[in-house]
């Protein structure tokens, strides 16, 4: 068709068409689907075909940028604004098993059994994020679970410093030892999770907010530091 | 002449007289802030109310108003429980001074509470007691039996539950019969303060809250001292109690008011006891070391208070 080419002479294009009408019984032909291979932004999360390696990959990166994260917690909203729940699981799992094999005497007067460190670090991080949003936050749920369970790794760390350390023995100096480094890492969990959840609570309540997850990384330092092997 | 009667000073009669003789002019009362003027209260004459809202006092204006608006949303909407956490952080930390430094004859729901029950103190200082209880009977215990040779440290993880359990039915049930007796007593006498169900549950949770300087002072091994703390801890925390619920049984028959008042120490003082019995071992009394379990299966053990 003659008029779909642009007007090479600088004229308009269609300019001899104007008083043309399209009858209905011309038949129209041609592809009138729109070609697929449009750079829409859509394409670019298309994730189907790319091979299982990639997929895993990039979560794995996810994770482990957020570990980081943790480590040298500055204010930044990574860890907020992709949320997910794979570190805490597997930071729950290992301290939940490095856990077990302590004094387990008697069911009564053991430490913790698996399924209590379990259920203690997910049901207090509920609680907390209940407790922050009931109060006011504007963090989601999940994004304040996920900061909550990410700063378990310094616990989980010393978890494992503890048991080395008792692999050398359980005296005083071990103890001393221990202690140190459980303070240490419970200072470094409270104040990185601080870190990222505080600025989302209104101003004149971030002590009512602060102050209960103080309380979760206690418990959870208490139950590291009171772990004695059999 | 009239002008001259006019001129002449007048003798300005009683306010109440005036008042009387003319119900419906405008009158201004000086109060000091610190008096809360609250609206449930019937105590207060109805002149006072007029006043409160002439004057209009930002206490009682927004108490007013936020009576009205709060709670108005359906139970099953977020914002509802919202209302139950309405409370800045030097709000609860004023509730908790107040509960740990009762001035006598002031009413902590009156003075504190105002009708903007909160649920936050009451949660967190049931759980911070929990904890506390577990830790410190756990300490006391390491440091009691610390020279014995057959002495091998268990965490005793088991006990949290219980404290758990303990405290939290403590802190939610008692307020929850208390509440349904008081109503009883309302229907039959009619009392001039009641109280609603949360404000009872504040009160509790608050008073609670001296029990946790007095469990971690428990780790000291001494029994004298421990009895010391105990009568001292509970003077404070059933004065509260006291001052709190007797405006709300006085009017009634003396002997159901004693009563009640008296149930309401009792069980103060057997959670008291109970926790210092079941967490704490006996600190003089030579008893094998805790649950060493004999080959056959059997435990043995022995505790005495």
């Amino acid at each position: 068709m003659a008029a779909s080419e642009g007007g090479v002479d600088g004229g308009p294009l269609f300019a001899g068409l104007a008083d043309v009408s399209i009858s209905g019984d011309i038949p129209v032909e041609g592809e009138i689907t729109v070609p697929v291979g449009s750079r829409s932004p859509d394409e670019d999360y298309s994730t189907l075909d790319e091979p299982v390696k990639d997929t895993i990959m990039r979560d794995l990166k996810a994770v482990g940028k957020k570990f980081v994260h943790v480590m040298y917690p500055k204010k930044s909203s990574a860890l907020l604004r992709d949320w997910d729940l794979w570190g805490p699981l597997v930071l729950c799992v290992s301290l939940a098993l490095m856990l077990q094999g302590g004094s387990a005497d008697s069911k009564d007067d053991g430490g913790p059994q698996f399924a209590e460190v379990f259920v203690i670090i997910w049901f207090g991080a509920v609680v907390i994020t209940l407790n922050s949003k009931l109060l006011g936050g504007t963090i989601s749920f999940f994004q304040s679970l996920c900061v909550l369970g990410y700063c378990i790794m310094p616990l989980t760390v010393a978890m494992l410093v503890c048991r080395l350390v008792l692999l050398a023995g359980s005296g005083t100096i071990s103890f001393i030892i221990r202690l140190i480094v459980v303070v240490a890492m419970f200072g470094w969990s409270t104040l990185a999770s601080t870190a990222f959840l505080a600025d989302s609570q209104p101003p004149n309540r971030k002590g009512l907010v602060v102050y209960p997850i103080f309380l979760f990384y206690f418990v959870i330092s208490w139950m590291i530091l009171t772990f004695t092997p059999q | 002449m009239a002008a001259v009667d006019d001129l002449k000073f007048q003798e300005f009669d009683d306010a109440a007289n005036l008042l009387a003789a003319n119900p419906d002019a405008t009158t201004i009362s000086i109060d000091e802030p610190e008096i809360p003027k609250n609206q449930h209260s019937r105590l207060q004459e109805p002149r006072r109310e007029e006043d409160d809202e002439l004057l209009g006092t930002d206490d009682s204006d927004k108490t007013e108003l936020l009576a009205g608006q709060k709670k108005s949303a359906p139970f099953w909407t977020f914002e509802y429980y919202q209302t139950f956490f309405d409370v800045d952080t030097y709000q609860v930390l004023d509730r908790i001074k107040g509960s740990v430094f009762p001035v006598p004859g002031k009413n902590f729901v009156r003075l504190y509470i105002r009708s903007n029950p909160d649920l936050y103190g009451p949660f967190w200082i049931c759980a911070t007691l929990v904890f506390t209880i577990a830790v410190s009977g756990n300490l006391s215990n390491f440091f009691i039996h610390l020279g014995k040779p057959t002495y091998h440290y268990v965490p005793q993880f088991r006990k949290v539950s219980i404290a758990a359990t303990a405290i939290y039915a403590y802190a939610w049930l008692v307020p929850l019969a208390l509440w349904g007796f008081l109503m009883w007593r309302n229907s039959k006498v009619m009392n001039i303060v009641s109280y609603s169900f949360l404000e009872i549950v504040c009160v509790y949770g608050y008073s609670l809250f001296v029990y946790i300087p007095t469990a971690i002072l428990w780790i000291i091994p001494e029994k004298v001292v421990r009895w010391v703390l105990m009568i001292f801890s509970l003077c404070l925390s059933g004065s509260v109690l006291v001052m709190t619920f007797w405006p709300a049984v006085r009017d009634d028959n003396r002997r159901i008011a004693l009563a009640t008042i008296g149930t309401v120490v009792l069980l103060h003082a057997l959670l008291a006891v109970g926790c210092l019995a079941y967490f704490f071992d006996a600190p003089e009394l030579d008893f094998p070391a805790p649950i060493i379990p004999a080959r056959n299966g059997t435990t043995v053990v022995t505790k005495s208070l």
